[in-house]
């Protein structure tokens, strides 16, 4: 893979290439952004990496949560130079050779040829990471991983070409077994099991994850060689946090999701207690106005009004934790709790074939997981078998908590709807509606499954206002239009 | 479309731009240092985005001194509307004015009209100040998502022209164009108009290092083992899912107090006697005196 070619119809092709590659990751940028990206290259310095890549991105972003796509693709389009890594021994050398301008492709590399060197020079290179992991360079770290790459993540040479794995190099170094290691060396003779240890751990990982995440860029740079960026990028990058679908969101995903539901929640805890900025004004305040008048001789130029009364809203959330809305549910409860740490009017109902107010266990700062895990225990959500039953579930919440919907009530139902063939309970949730100042229901399937099956979200579709949220985007499309 | 007037670049390179903003106190790293860059070369308006507390507002502030101009900053708030972002007439005044050439006989009605749409009744608010100036000038938008999106709209016709009308004046181009810098804490999105005529900088918490030498250059006293041991327990609490994650001033509100108590190493006891410095939640204490292991 060869640098951007210096004629500038390689260079303007090689930037629409990389723009082309950016979209399809769906990062949306405008033909204008395109064309500030080319202005971009004529005032960077072309040969400062970084420079280039922090002036793209100042250009063709617009969200924080698109950088790390942003970020894989760019090292696949602008690649550091194919150069040797620096020898082992001289892992601090001069930081001068860190730019891609200086290739030096000269020197090779030798390159172990037998199976007993292998595991010696595996033992090496892991001594060597422990003690990089410890000094905590970046610079050399990363000097370090393509190297590792180049030396342990060889897989045997296939007709298909030369193929670099990343499981290779973490099998022959396993960087996660050195973690006492590594404590020990931080903390030299302080005190193990108090704060230093707990501080300690987290510079470890953050320097291990660095370490993976170099590791990885390095494998997919060589295979970005060997195959064709195009074809690399379309695997490597991973969907956007807020396009992640919320039923298939991994642990990892999570946490991400976390931030970008919780400023939403506040967002939606507003918009459903009141139209507070519709009518700022209240009733005229005779008396201000006159005397504000008296400054104008006389004329009342500016009248005063009365606050208005803040409407004292509440909301009731009821969501499904049953197990074939797991991922979901996790959302959900995720957006009870954001919910509730800005809101105090909020009561929380979840269900699966029976449902139990949940609210005790959302207080402020309290512990997604945790509430999780309290739920399933402590909470009467099941009364049969464990699966859903929404019939039963809207009747016990009508049941036991009838005067939870009020006419200042807004509901907000958090489900797939699939009832498992069972009664659907219709003219319950009917009621609910009815007697709520405003009800909706989000729902995770794509609109195409309503109906599908044993799922009844058409019917009550036509009692309630359903959504599809599948992702925080359309959560977010939601709230906007709320 | 009348083009913005445009002027020379105020940094040579990005390395100029760390230097001079590291003189003004403010420690770039290299993405902040090159967004500046960019944006001061190609005129363009700065969009910083980040959490709370990570040196957007600094970083405005440091870049007047750098340049050495004059900062304008202009707070966005729920309710914020034309008459306090750009201009309003000085009704009051013009109303007495129109009383007073009552009084005195003779005053002829179109001199009086004239008179009080002039330069001496309009009320300037800081987005026409920034235009109107011909000294340099650094205009610090703060807070954009807090305001309405109707002043977006208004935002994107004075950062795309440069120009203002006023119906009685005329219109005001400017003469010298500022420097815009708009802080975003993100919690609403941007139109998206408004993002494409501005550079793009996302500004996270800082790294270990670059936060260490925030640290020793603000708060020059304290020892360098200290403040390593410091940034590490900061970055330890930043992995907590916390509701308040400390920022970079309270990292240096800690620094001070740790050198204000004579203290000159960070244990279990320092850190249980003054975490209010940096967590102000009460369930955020707690998390973390759990996750620490204080107890």
């Amino acid at each position: 893979m060869t640098a951007p070619s210096s004629a500038t119809g390689g260079l303007a092709g090689h930037l629409d290439g990389f723009v082309r590659a950016v979209r399809e990751a769906g990062i949306p940028v405008g033909i204008s952004q395109a064309v500030d990206a080319a202005e971009i290259l004529t005032v960077v310095d072309l040969l400062e990496r970084e420079q280039l890549r922090h002036g793209l991105a100042a250009v063709l972003l617009q969200r924080a949560a698109q950088r790390p796509a942003y970020d894989v693709l760019f090292d696949l389009w602008w690649p550091l130079a194919d150069r040797p890594a620096g020898d082992p021994s001289d892992g601090d050398a001069e930081p001068g050779d860190a730019g891609p301008g200086d290739d030096d492709a000269g020197s090779t590399l030798d390159l172990p040829d037998g199976h007993g060197d292998e595991r010696d020079l595996a033992q090496r290179m892991r001594e060597e990471l422990a003690r990089l992991l410890v000094d905590g360079d970046d610079e050399a770290l990363r000097r370090f991983a393509r190297q590792a790459v180049d030396q342990l993540g060889r897989a045997p040479t296939s007709p298909s070409g030369q193929s670099y794995f990343g499981y290779r190099v973490m099998r022959a170094l396993s960087p996660d077994t050195l973690v006492a290691q590594l404590l020990a060396g931080l903390l030299g003779d302080g005190g193990r099991g108090g704060l230093a240890e707990q501080v300690a751990r987290q510079t470890v990982r953050e320097r291990l994850a660095a370490f993976r995440a170099a590791v990885d860029a390095e494998v997919r740079r060589r295979a970005a060689a060997e195959r064709g960026r195009e074809r690399v990028a379309r695997s490597a990058v991973r969907p956007l946090a807020d396009q992640v679908d919320f039923l298939r969101a991994q642990q990892a995903d999570l946490a991400e999701l976390r931030r970008t539901v919780a400023p939403l929640a506040r967002r939606l805890a507003v918009r459903l207690s009141a139209r507070r900025r519709m009518g700022r004004v209240g009733r005229l305040d005779f008396r201000r106005t006159v005397r504000a008048s008296l400054g104008t001789g006389g004329v009342p130029v500016v009248t005063h009004h009365r606050p208005r009364k803040v409407h004292k809203p509440e909301l009731v959330v009821l969501c499904d934790v049953s197990g074939s809305v797991a991922g979901f549910s996790h959302f959900t409860l995720m957006l009870t709790q954001a919910l509730r740490e800005h809101f105090s009017g909020v009561r929380a109902f979840a269900f699966v074939d029976a449902t139990d107010e949940v609210t005790r266990f959302f207080r402020p700062g309290a512990d997604v997981s945790d509430a999780i895990g309290r739920i399933g225990r402590e909470a009467d959500v099941v009364a049969f078998d464990g699966h859903s039953d929404y019939g039963n579930a809207l009747e016990v919440f009508a049941d036991r908590w009838p005067s939870a919907v009020g006419p200042k009530t807004s509901l907000l139902v958090l489900g797939d709807g699939r009832t498992n063939y069972r009664q659907p309970g219709l003219p319950v949730l009917a009621d609910l509606v009815k007697r709520a100042r405003s009800a909706h229901w989000l729902n995770p399937e794509p609109r195409r499954l309503w109906g599908s099956g044993d799922s009844a979200a058409d019917r009550y579709g036509e009692v309630i206002d359903m959504v599809e949220c599948r992702n925080a985007t359309q959560l977010a499309d939601f709230v906007t239009t709320l | 479309m009348p083009r913005p007037p445009t002027q020379t670049p105020q940094f040579s390179s990005v390395a100029d731009v760390s230097k001079r903003l590291a003189t003004a106190g403010y420690l770039p790293d290299a993405q902040i240092a090159t967004t500046v860059f960019l944006a001061d070369r190609l005129g363009k308006p700065l969009l910083v985005e980040g959490p709370a507390g990570t040196g957007k507002t600094e970083l405005a502030k440091a870049l007047a001194t750098a340049t050495g101009s004059e900062l304008i900053r202009l707070q966005c708030y729920e309710g914020l509307d034309e008459a306090r972002a750009l201009y309003e007439w000085n009704y009051k005044k013009q109303l007495l004015r129109i009383q007073a050439a009552q009084g005195s006989d003779g005053a002829d009605w179109h001199a009086v009209h004239d008179d009080v749409f002039g330069e001496e009744f309009l009320l300037s608010r800081p987005l026409l100040t920034a235009i109107r100036r011909t000294e340099p000038t650094v205009l610090l938008i703060d807070e954009t998502d807090k305001a309405d999106v109707e002043v977006e709209g208004l935002l994107l016709e004075v950062l795309s022209d440069f120009q203002v009308t006023i119906p009685e004046l005329g219109t005001v181009t400017a003469t010298r164009r500022p420097t815009v810098v708009l802080t975003s804490n993100a919690t609403r999105e941007l139109s998206e108009a408004l993002k494409r005529r501005c550079l793009y900088l996302s500004l996270d918490y800082p790294s270990a290092e670059r936060e260490r030498e925030i640290v020793l250059s603000r708060v020059p006293d304290l020892a360098p083992g200290l403040a390593e041991q410091l940034v590490r327990t900061i970055r330890a609490l930043r992995a907590l899912e916390l509701k308040k994650s400390p920022s970079i001033s309270e990292t240096l509100d800690w620094a001070q107090t740790l050198l204000e108590l004579g203290l000159d190493t960070l244990d279990e006891t320092a850190v249980r006697s003054t975490l209010g410095v940096v967590l102000k939640h009460a369930s955020d204490q707690d998390r973390a005196a759990a996750e620490l292991r204080l107890n």
